[in-house]
This record gives structure tokens, sequence and C-alpha cells, in this order.
């Protein structure tokens, strides 16, 4: 399978081609219910991780909350 | 004591027991901060919105200390230069949990971080109509506070002296106008140092105050957070008792009656 590079929050890197979103995020151990995650600037409905297939040059934003003013 | 049983702080109708709103930032861990705010007795917390590290999952995450479903998380857009990537904070804020309680601050200059006023206004307008209930951080211009409201806001809250800064109410003129001609909740936001602070902007007649720095940076943060807890409460009683008229003269304390 042919790889594919994506960037994750401001990160480039080579994955393995035709994975979904879901398990790209299940692979790196995101604690789906406390984030939030843009897909090329569009937030994704959680519901549709698994239907969303990741391609070559996607970039992907995963966010939570964190300690702030 | 009748109008202090049914003194509730309410914002966009939700009723909340603690008038201290505490930030969740420059605590030196986690531990210390659930404990600070535990302490301070506040029921809404400010939070930000950041990238999760990747790399490092073992960093402490910020709800396994504060639990939201026992504290409101106010997810705030500080660190924010644009009324775009506000809107694109706050967005991603909602999706987390469904918010739509939320704090929008849209900084103008580095230096300073005051309110830039026009993001601020354009960005309340949006998300309002996009169902946010939005608690807006401002200068204390009146006629933008006004503006805020006009286009939907539902609490004001002017800033009483730079982020930070702990210079304390610099203003006082302008924070007395504002709560006079808003039903809204008025709160301060950024830049008190110490209690009496908090103290004097409840007896101006806020509705609360929100406290980071002052506390998290304070060399026991615990004491300070319980400091502040009585300063807002004192504030708001003594606000609410009807204070006497100043006079230039004295007048006694004891009867002249049987004097000897």
């Amino acid at each position: 399978m042919k790889k594919i590079k994506i960037k994750l929050n401001g990160k480039w890197s080579l994955i393995k081609g035709n994975l979904s979103l879901y398990s790209h995020l299940k692979n790196l151990k995101i604690p789906l219910k406390k984030v939030a995650i843009e897909l090329n600037q569009e937030i994704v409905d959680k519901n549709t991780l698994r239907k969303t297939k990741l391609k070559n040059k996607d970039k992907i934003e995963i966010v939570h909350f964190i300690g702030g003013g | 004591m009748a109008k202090l049983r049914n003194d509730n702080f309410i914002i966009d109708k939700k009723k909340f027991k603690s008038r201290l709103i505490v930030g969740t930032g420059k605590y030196k861990n986690m531990k210390e901060c659930a404990k600070a705010i535990k302490i301070s007795g506040a029921d809404i917390v400010t939070v930000a919105v950041r990238r999760v590290n990747i790399s490092d999952k073992k960093k402490p995450l910020l709800m396994d200390y504060i639990n939201p479903k026992k504290i409101t998380y106010l997810p705030n857009t500080a660190g924010c230069f644009t009324s775009d990537e506000a809107l694109r904070t706050l967005r991603l804020a909602r999706e987390i949990g469904g918010w739509k309680l939320v704090k929008l601050e849209v900084l103008g200059d580095k230096k300073n971080l005051f309110p830039d006023m026009l993001e601020t206004l354009k960005s309340t307008e949006i998300l309002t109509k996009e169902g946010f209930s939005v608690m807006v951080y401002c200068n204390d211009d009146p006629l933008m506070a006004k503006r805020l409201e006009n286009v939907g806001a539902s609490a004001i809250m002017p800033l009483a002296a730079p982020i930070g800064s702990g210079l304390g109410i610099q203003n006082k003129t302008n924070i007395r106008i504002i709560r006079n001609q808003t039903k809204l909740p008025l709160i301060i936001d950024a830049g008190l140092g110490q209690a009496s602070d908090a103290t004097i902007a409840m007896e101006l007649g806020c509705d609360g105050v929100l406290i980071n720095t002052a506390i998290a940076k304070a060399k026991n943060p615990f004491q300070m957070a319980l400091a502040m807890k009585n300063a807002v409460s004192a504030g708001r009683n003594s606000y609410l008792s009807g204070r006497i008229s100043k006079s230039n003269y004295a007048k006694p304390s004891s009867p002249r009656k049987g004097l000897i």
C-alpha cells in the first residue's frame, strides 16, 4: 500500500494509505471524548470518523482543553 | 437576610453559586490548580483550547483533575488576535462537549493584551447568531459595552487593568457607568491583584469577578484563593447592604444623653 503524507497538529508524517480518520486516531490513542477534530479546517462530526478516509496532504488538528485564563 | 437568600448569580438563565470565576492557567501543576479552585469555591473556571500533545500522552489532562460535570468549563479564546481565530477556537470548544457558554477574548496588541473591540464586536454578533452564549472580555468603555449588549452578549466583562498586571480597577467611574446602564451580568475580568481589588469591584455593583494570575501566582495560591472568595462575598454584601452616605464631619457613635 502506498504511503500518504498528512499534517497532524502542525507536523508532517507518513502514514499507511487507505486509513480512516478513526483508525488513525485510535492508533495514536487519542481520547476521542475529550477532543475536537478538524480536517482541512472543517470540524469533523465524531459520528463520521469511521467513514472519513485520509487522503494525501490532509491537514488534521486535534485540540482539547488546557489550563488558561 | 431575605435579599441574600435570593441573591442568585445568573448568566444566560443558568444559576451559579459563586460570584468568583477563576482561571486555570499559570499554576505550578494541575494538582495545585484543582486545589486552589476548590478552596476558592468557584463553580465556573476558564479553560483554553490548544493542540493535543501527540508525542507525550502522559501529560496530565485538565479534565482528569477538574470534573466538567461538577465545575462549569468556560472555554476562552485567550491568545486569539483575530475574529476568525476566535470563532474557530470556540466552534472547536463546542465540539468537544457541547459547550455553548463561552468567553470571547480577541486581543489587539501583544504588549498590553488590550481587546480589539472591532473584532470583538463582530465576533460577538456572529457567535450569538450561531447559538453561543457569549461572555465578552472588553475594555471599560460604556459605549462599546452598550454595543456588545445590542448584538447579544450574555455578559459584559471589562478589564480592571491589563491582563496579569495586578493593578486593580483603574477607572471606577466607567465601571459605575457601565453598571448603571446594563442589566446584563457585569464581571470584572483581568488586572486584579489582591483581595481588596475584588471587594472594590463588587462594591461598585459588579455581579462577579474573574481572577487567574492574582491567585495562581501568589506565593501561597491556596491562601489567596480563600482571600478572594471572602473578598467577593464581603464586597457583594457590602454593595447590597446600602452603605451610609459620606460626610465631611464627624458624627458621634455614642449618644450624648446620659453623659456624666
